[in-house]
């Protein structure tokens, strides 16, 4: 059961600078590889462009104070819904705006729009890009709204457990959503997606009677890939476990404006 | 499926290394080194590769794919291990405060050119 045999998650850097860090640009040394062949060393980030443009970003949203939240999850796990309810408990204290990624409906940014929050909806059909959302979208999307205004955006990324967690967008915190219809096994077939967010929502929490879900390994698996992430038990439906969700939320926003 | 993407990457990146003396040689190979932790699925950039580099300087070099481990290193005992299944706790010390030294990796490393001189 080897699962890295598929495939997972991303380096990416939050400003700090880790052991891959390799130099940009600059010249290039040649050797001579073997006769005939020269060798040019290149020693590059391939998603170098798209790391300097999050970085980019990340320094827009510090200035505007703006806290900048990546939602993550496969398709159907209540990512929309969880955002409808928790956009509904922390407006007006905290001045929101949306930016939802989406294949090629705008089912879900017209879903958000009722909360009263600026809605951006990004077509994600270049780049070969409509399995996530890069950081050069996320910027065209950014231009339509007002930083100066808000608070906390919130990216509703391409439904996916794999590419997104590939890709910086400049945020602050990531979240992953899983909802228990989804399976207990999931965390271990993508543990870099909950290597690399910050916390995990247990959605669906009202569907557990029904099902064969075993919460214990749920969170066993998920504490063993990335130790100490708070897990949040809860229900879009009925808005169970959204009271500790919604603080832990509002924490992180606190802690980064009042900076 | 973001191989595309990353494939397209790679061209531009390798294609601005090709030195201005060198322009009309046949790049012959494409060294990556990839993280058995990345996203990327080497057959999938290959057969991506294959088609982003018709028509580029690039065209029929070979991508060349350095799989590397996942290493990490405990920040509160020292331990370094090799991890091979999902679990990233230390196995000495049950820390969970752990850095990874190697497995995320997605770089060109060089490129390799014919040299007609």
């Amino acid at each position: 059961m080897w699962f890295f045999a598929n495939r997972i998650i991303k380096r990416y850097h939050r400003g700090h600078h880790g052991p891959h860090d390799h130099h940009h640009g600059g010249g290039h040394d040649v050797e001579t590889k073997k006769s005939g062949t020269r060798e040019i060393k290149v020693v590059r980030r391939v998603l170098d462009a798209n790391d300097i443009m999050a970085g980019r970003m990340r320094a827009v949203f510090a200035e505007k104070g703006v806290f900048v939240l990546n939602m993550m999850s496969s398709p159907g796990s209540g990512k929309t819904t969880t955002l409808q309810k928790t956009l509904a408990r922390i407006m007006p204290g905290l001045r929101c705006a949306v930016i939802v990624g989406d294949i090629c409906t705008t089912v879900d940014a017209d879903r958000l729009a009722l909360s009263g929050a600026p809605v951006v909806q990004i077509n994600t059909d270049e780049f070969g890009g409509d399995c996530h959302l890069a950081a050069h979208v996320v910027e065209k999307a950014v231009a339509d709204l007002d930083l100066d205004n808000i608070d906390l955006l919130i990216v509703e990324n391409i439904g996916n457990l794999v590419c997104p967690a590939e890709f910086d967008i400049g945020e602050d915190k990531r979240v992953v959503v899983l909802s228990v219809t989804e399976g207990e096994d999931k965390p271990a077939k993508y543990p870099l997606m909950f290597r690399e967010c910050d916390a995990t929502l247990l959605n669906k929490i009202d569907l557990l009677p029904y099902l064969d879900f075993d919460m214990d390994l749920a969170r066993t698996s998920i504490a063993n890939i990335h130790p100490g992430m708070p897990v949040f038990e809860i229900s879009a439906k009925t808005e169970a476990g959204f009271d500790d969700w919604i603080a832990w939320l509002e924490a992180q926003v606190k802690e980064k404006l009042k900076g | 499926m973001h191989e595309m993407g990353i494939a397209m990457q790679i061209v531009e990146i390798a294609t601005a290394s090709i030195p201005a003396d060198m322009q009309c040689a046949r790049v012959q190979r494409v060294n990556l080194k990839v993280g058995k932790l990345s996203a990327i699925v080497a057959d999938s950039l290959r057969f991506c590769f294959d088609l982003v580099v018709k028509e580029t300087p690039l065209e029929g070099a070979e991508l060349v794919i350095e799989e590397l481990p996942v290493v990490v290193r405990c920040k509160a005992c020292e331990n370094q291990w090799t991890v091979t299944e999902p679990v990233f706790v230390c196995p000495v010390c049950k820390s969970g405060d752990i850095d990874i030294l190697s497995g995320l990796e997605l770089d060109i490393t060089s490129i390799e050119i014919e040299d007609e001189d």
